[in-house]
């Protein structure tokens, strides 16, 4: 391009030029308002994260009752509150892989049961403190243990031993586990000052914020932590703002009170993007909507039945309708290709006449009862319906019922034998089966019991050689498919928007919104 | 006056008797709601023995009176407990979220109040003339369509198009008062045109009706004009029921603005008590119950006063 363009943009991003002046300037060389603007982003990009400036947060999710205790992390406000004060051991990266924390390098044994992570060197809490391989290891220790409420305990189950040696924090476990380092990079297994058995919410750690102001559920503010070690913490200021209304959240960001927000409603994502000011980012993830059927339930427990209700559910539309397009078809399997070792199975397409043909086969006669709820997933009474139309087709009467919001969780989810939910993913197929499908599981919500299935999950589990574990994983897809209770038509994108205040943002980030939630982190205010 | 002092006191006492009684209904009926308190704070996966020492330390397993009891007197104490949730003290939190949610109401209620009875007299006045018809028709219209909807309107046009006032109106107590007028300038817009309504039709009801009276007549006959006449003989009469539906809008503005809260970002008292509520956070619930029943008799309780005390046949009963 232009030699004399790029002279422009660099005195663009400099501020020596208006955006304005540089478009005209780049309309009288001959490029187009595309080229010229996307010049410009990649001339900010080369010159740079930008130090300084506030960055304001719209989120959903924060409440009043929410504590600052990381083992009690449950929302998108408590998890980017941790990220900001504190680190994990490790952390995955934008590609999938890791990137190491307060951990500065981690290695198994050759039977993968017994892993050293070597604490980072001269790396301080924010009250001064140096980071100890004690440290460590009381974290860990307050996570595990039968009396913990950490969420991050089913992780933690296998783990027999932790101990320190010098600067190395050494985990020994019941059982092979190749992925550990990936359960390590758990948000609420950040590193506290003594593990933080004293005092769990004093929001102590290594991370590059340190917290000025909260007030739960409704405003927090954090400033630069001076003494962190790391790359990331662009703004001088970051301000948190709980907005779970979603168009006072979307008003916020056009009337400029918010730079970024999360959950941008699909239906609106499209319209909310027309404006000059305003980008919009789709993210696809491993987050899906489910219809999820009891395996040992009448009727449920035929396979036949749950056959013809997976060929009865028509994909696309629902991707089409209920996500606007933002989200892809799932497979009835929970993992899709944001996992490191996915391979395709077959897709299984909506097909009236075999979905009629399993129906007779399976002998049920009348009607199936599908429950749902608002909050089960955005707009499951409409995804229950467009079932049911498509069950209709193929002579399936699904008879929808609605239930209320409040005690949905308790009472319907994994207590009556067909209903809608969704589950947010995990960042391995290991963590995924292992929480909701291995016939032990707390949170088997299909009551899928499957000998074969359990066996290749512990032998992926132990396996080093990725491609053998590849493999398994396929063939567990397989098995999922074809015998499993989860209805999974569609995988939802994360959908978030920034104003062009910032920049920095990175494309298809892995793992959960706002680029894992890192965004206030690895984005900055433009000067 | 003895007899008034004798009048208020009593009035006083029966606020007081039912707001004890109140507190009573509150106790009960959060004692009654599904689910036991230790298991929803512990979680599905709390063993027996945790569950038995949570519910002794919390004094679950007393008998319901002296724990009411107890929690009355704590009330009484301004000790309301601390959250189940997040341990936090009650008492606090709740000074900060009401102080927001009084703030908010008024400010509300300094436009509202006389904007409304300067209205009604002024449909008095023209009564079933154009000016009489235009003050009807606009605040029953806004206060027939939902309020979210009136929030959602204003935000876009003055927050988003034209970008006066802010859309989330967050306050904190770093901010000068401008700045936070300027941050609940939407909230009480509408609030404003919800309540309106109301206290206009009834001031405007209460007068016409003074209006028939012989002394209005007199009045006119001794040739004061039609404001004079409204102002200074019309109202005074027609003070006790336009006090009344004024105290109950000011109710309405402490304690049902939850929606506006929501739509607008505030940190008030109804946002706090709707994340409780979902938690199933009892001492929360109780305590803002308590409170909000104390906002209600305490405002009734005035318009009881301010009635008894504007009208002399009340003053000397038979």
């Amino acid at each position: 391009m232009n030699d004399h363009l790029h002279y422009l943009a660099r005195h663009a991003v400099a501020g020596k030029l208006s955006r304005r002046d540089f478009m005209a300037k780049a309309a009288a060389l001959g490029f187009s308002a595309a080229a010229a603007g996307t010049l410009l982003t990649t001339e900010a990009r080369a010159a740079g994260p930008q130090k300084g400036g506030t960055m304001r947060i719209g989120l959903q999710g924060g409440s009043t009752t929410d504590s600052l205790d990381p083992a009690l992390s449950t929302n998108q406000v408590t998890l980017m509150l941790v990220r900001l004060w504190g680190e994990p051991l490790v952390e995955l990266n934008d590609e999938g892989g890791l990137d190491g924390k307060v951990a500065e390098s981690y290695e198994a044994s050759a039977d993968a049961k017994i892993w050293t992570f070597k604490v980072r060197k001269g790396i301080t809490f924010s009250n001064g403190q140096s980071v100890t391989a004690e440290d460590v290891a009381k974290t860990l220790e307050r996570h595990s243990g039968e009396d913990t409420k950490s969420g991050a305990l089913g992780i933690m189950r296998g783990i027999k031993n932790i101990s320190t040696e010098g600067d190395n924090v050494i985990v020994e476990l019941d059982t092979p586990n190749a992925d550990l380092p990936y359960l390590m990079a758990d948000y609420h297994l950040v590193i506290q000052p003594g593990g933080g058995m004293d005092d769990p919410s004093a929001a102590i750690g290594t991370g590059p914020y340190i917290l000025k102001d909260v007030d739960m559920g409704v405003r927090i503010v954090a400033e630069k932590n001076p003494n962190y070690w790391g790359d990331i913490g662009h703004a001088e200021t970051i301000e948190m703002i709980v907005i779970n209304d979603n168009t006072a959240r979307v008003a916020a960001l056009q009337s400029g009170q918010v730079d970024m927000i999360d959950r941008v409603p699909p239906r609106t994502a499209k319209l909310v993007a027309r404006a000059p000011n305003i980008n919009v980012h789709s993210t696809s993830g491993p987050g899906h909507y489910v219809f999820i059927m009891h395996c040992d339930t009448a009727p449920f427990n035929n396979k036949d039945l749950r056959l013809a209700l997976k060929y009865g559910i028509n994909r696309q539309e629902m991707v089409d309708k209920v996500l606007n397009g933002f989200g892809s078809v799932g497979n009835d399997s929970p993992i899709n290709s944001s996992y490191p070792m996915f391979t395709a199975v077959e897709q299984r397409e909506f097909d009236p006449e075999k979905a009629m043909h399993h129906l007779k086969a399976s002998g049920h006669e009348g009607e199936v009862l599908l429950r749902t709820s608002d909050n089960s997933f955005p707009g499951a009474p409409d995804a229950a319906a467009l079932f049911q139309q498509s069950c209709a087709t193929a002579g399936i009467n699904l008879n929808v019922k609605r239930e209320p919001n409040d005690g949905y969780w308790s009472e319907v989810w994994n207590t009556q034998p067909f209903c809608t939910s969704y589950w947010g993913g995990r960042p391995t197929q290991d963590q995924m089966f292992t929480t909701a499908y291995l016939s032990s599981a707390d949170w088997n919500d299909t009551r899928f019991k499957n000998e074969q299935f359990d066996q290749l999950l512990l032998a992926a589990r132990a396996e080093l050689d990725t491609a053998k574990r590849t493999q398994m994983y396929a063939d567990m897809g397989e098995i999922q498919r074809d015998e499993g209770g989860l209805i999974c038509p569609m995988f939802n994108d994360f959908v978030d928007a920034t104003s062009d205040r910032l920049d920095g943002w990175v494309e298809n980030a892995k793992g959960f919104a706002l680029m894992n939630s890192y965004s206030p982190l690895k984005m900055w205010v433009k000067a | 006056m003895p007899l008034i002092i004798k009048l208020l006191a009593q009035r006083i006492a029966l606020g007081l008797i039912l707001l004890l009684l109140v507190s009573g209904l509150i106790f009960a009926g959060t004692m009654i709601l599904p689910g036991d308190v230790a298991q929803s704070i512990l979680g599905q996966s709390a063993t027996p023995e945790a569950l038995e020492n949570l519910r002794a330390e919390l004094g679950l397993n007393d008998p319901p009176l002296q724990r009411y009891i107890q929690w009355l007197g704590g009330a009484m104490t301004g000790d309301l407990g601390t959250a189940l949730t997040s341990g936090a003290d009650i008492t606090a939190s709740i000074a900060k979220r009401l102080s927001n949610t009084l703030f908010l109401a008024f400010w509300a209620a300094i436009i509202a109040v006389p904007l409304a009875i300067f209205l009604g007299l002024l449909a008095v006045r023209f009564k079933d003339r154009w000016p009489d018809k235009a003050i009807s028709a606009v605040t029953l219209a806004s206060i027939s369509i939902p309020e979210f909807l009136i929030g959602y309107v204003l935000m876009y046009l003055i927050a988003v198009k034209l970008r006066w006032f802010p859309s989330v109106a967050m306050i904190n107590d770093s901010m000068s008062l401008g700045d936070k007028l300027s941050a609940i300038a939407l909230p009480v817009t509408v609030l404003t045109l919800v309540v309106l309504a109301h206290m206009m039709r009834m001031t405007r009801a209460a007068i016409l009706n003074v209006m028939q009276s012989a002394y209005i007549e007199t009045a006119e006959l001794k040739g004061l004009n039609g404001f004079q006449v409204i102002f200074r003989h019309a109202f005074p009469n027609a003070i006790a029921p336009i006090v009344n539906v004024v105290m109950l809008n000011l109710a309405y503005l402490v304690v049902g603005v939850v929606v506006i809260e929501v739509v607008f970002v505030y940190p008030g008292m109804g946002q706090y008590l709707v994340d409780h509520v979902s938690k199933r956070d009892v001492p929360v619930v109780q305590a803002c119950g308590l409170i909000f029943a104390a906002v209600y008799i305490g405002l009734n309780m005035v318009a009881d006063v301010v009635a008894i005390l504007s009208n002399p046949r009340l003053r000397h009963p038979k």
